[in-house]
């Protein structure tokens, strides 16, 4: 009569929170705005995509932590705060299945909703294609990264969700905490630690950041140690999802 | 034994919301509690369905620590919680399939589950509907076919007729005397009515502690009326 529990109570889950995106406005309003804004910052922003008389998407890839350290919290927001806020989460705890299978469905269901997004901007490939010849396998890679750190970001919000009843309180955390684990990286940042903690310990925060993980990838390379990071950033926060949802019980 | 309860207690901050509650239930039995708001009814059944845990004290289901072994005995239970929580959005087929999955049924046994549940609750042509739309007596009903699903032993409602209509809460009435037959059944209710219509055994909380635990009947005999019963056995927020 039953199958592996965890892996069939992580699938209902993902089926249901995929559904309740799709039948309601939430994923078609974040799709259509990722989009306006990613082609907004694209193609306006100077220097534009056509400014750079070049056939590849290294502009393009550069504006999406910026971009989806708003529009991510958005989608992960409702994952917790409005099952606690509906009462439901009462329901989803009394059933025997292991908290993680709850996280991790509803965490993928938001994670295919953000894949979506990025699949809607593959015309942007083709038209590249169209005028050049761009490193098709770099632009592969930089899709892989982004959708890697599409997670990241999800996970964050996913956490600051299982913190608090309140969507939008859910919201203003995970996109301060997201900026932070993003600005790491940025030359400012970095000469504000370096003056304060020394050079060498404001590197090794610097390691920490996503952009700084994000920027090699996004121009094709490959590397391990960016993609346990965001592996690890993603395992986290998904682990402390399930300690927020677990300590519920405690009252 | 169906279900053993023993020493339970459980604190928010400083107030004390459930003080040492311990009782047995065994199949056939329909417990009803009863006492006024606050007085630990649905901390009680949260603790023992393992949405909450307990600060002291155990709850076993057929000797199954619901603490120890939360997702084993939560395979045991059907709750109700109060208010009855569904989305909305779902269809009571689409909601009804998604619980018996999370329990980890097959896409198969889901399917002859909901089939099964769907009948027991008399959820009719409701079945295909959004739950938004439904009224209140059917929205409980998904609820209590979602608590049904998986034919546990123990069931455990929270308020399950609040705020139906007199027909509704008849046949919900119906319903729980006949799931009651074969299983064990603990209701809370602020009906007083009820407790006399449907169960065979009312435990009175006041304070986080019981301070009756007898057949309806048993308490009217000593008291008169179940409404003096309560009146003189509970103090609850506004008499204290």
């Amino acid at each position: 009569m039953k199958k592996r529990p965890g892996l069939s109570s992580m699938l209902a889950i993902y089926r249901r929170e995929l559904l309740s995106y799709v039948t309601t406005p939430t994923a078609y309003v974040f799709v259509a705005v990722f989009l306006f804004s990613i082609g907004l910052f694209t193609f306006q922003i100077r220097p534009s995509f056509f400014d750079a008389r070049a056939a590849d998407l290294s502009g393009f890839f550069g504006y999406h932590p910026w971009i989806f350290m708003v529009f991510l919290p958005a989608i992960a927001m409702r994952m917790w705060a409005e099952e606690t806020r509906s009462g439901a989460l009462e329901l989803l705890l009394t059933l025997p299945a292991p908290t993680w299978s709850l996280v991790l469905g509803k965490y993928l269901a938001a994670w295919t909703v953000a894949a979506a997004a990025l699949l809607m901007t593959i015309p942007l490939w083709i038209t590249v294609n169209v005028l050049g010849s761009p490193d098709n396998a770099a632009i592969f890679t930089a899709y892989l990264a982004s959708l890697l750190m599409a997670g990241a970001y999800i996970a964050i919000g996913s956490v600051m969700s299982a913190l608090t009843p309140a969507q939008i309180v859910a919201f203003v955390l995970a996109v301060l905490v997201s900026f932070l684990v993003t600005v790491l990286g940025l030359p400012l940042v970095l000469d504000f630690f370096s003056g304060v903690v020394g050079g060498a310990v404001a590197e090794t925060i610097a390691r920490f950041s996503i952009l700084h993980h994000f920027d090699a990838a996004q121009r094709g390379v490959v590397e391990f140690r960016s993609v346990f990071y965001f592996a690890s950033l993603i395992a986290l926060c998904l682990g402390f999802t399930v300690l927020a949802v677990d300590a519920r019980r405690g009252g | 034994m169906l279900l053993q309860v023993d020493g339970l207690r459980k604190t928010f901050g400083r107030r004390v919301a459930v003080d040492g509650i311990g009782f047995v239930l065994d199949v056939g039995e329909i417990v009803g509690f009863l006492g006024p708001n606050g007085a630990g009814k649905t901390t009680t059944m949260r603790m023992i369905a393992g949405y909450l845990e307990p600060d002291e004290g155990v709850a076993k289901i057929f000797n199954i620590d619901v603490t120890r072994e939360r997702r084993r005995a939560q395979e045991r239970i059907g709750y109700l919680p109060e208010g009855a929580p569904l989305y909305g959005e779902m269809t009571p087929w689409s909601f009804l399939r998604f619980v018996a999955e999370t329990r980890g049924m097959t896409r198969e046994a889901a399917r002859h589950a909901v089939r099964r549940a769907a009948q027991d609750a008399r959820l009719g042509d409701s079945i295909d509907r959004p739950i938004e739309t439904l009224s209140k007596g059917y929205r409980r009903r998904v609820g209590f076919a979602a608590a049904l699903l998986h034919d546990p032993m123990l069931l455990i409602l929270d308020e399950p007729t609040d705020g139906l209509d007199p027909n509704q809460r008849h046949a919900v009435r119906d319903l729980i005397k006949k799931l009651g037959e074969e299983r064990g059944l603990i209701i809370s209710t602020h009906s007083l009515e009820e407790v006399e219509a449907v169960c065979t055994r009312a435990i009175v909380i006041d304070q986080g502690r019981i301070v009756a635990d007898k057949t309806p009947q048993a308490l009217i005999d000593e008291h008169g009326t179940l409404e003096r019963a309560f009146t003189a056995l509970t103090r609850g927020e506004e008499r204290a």
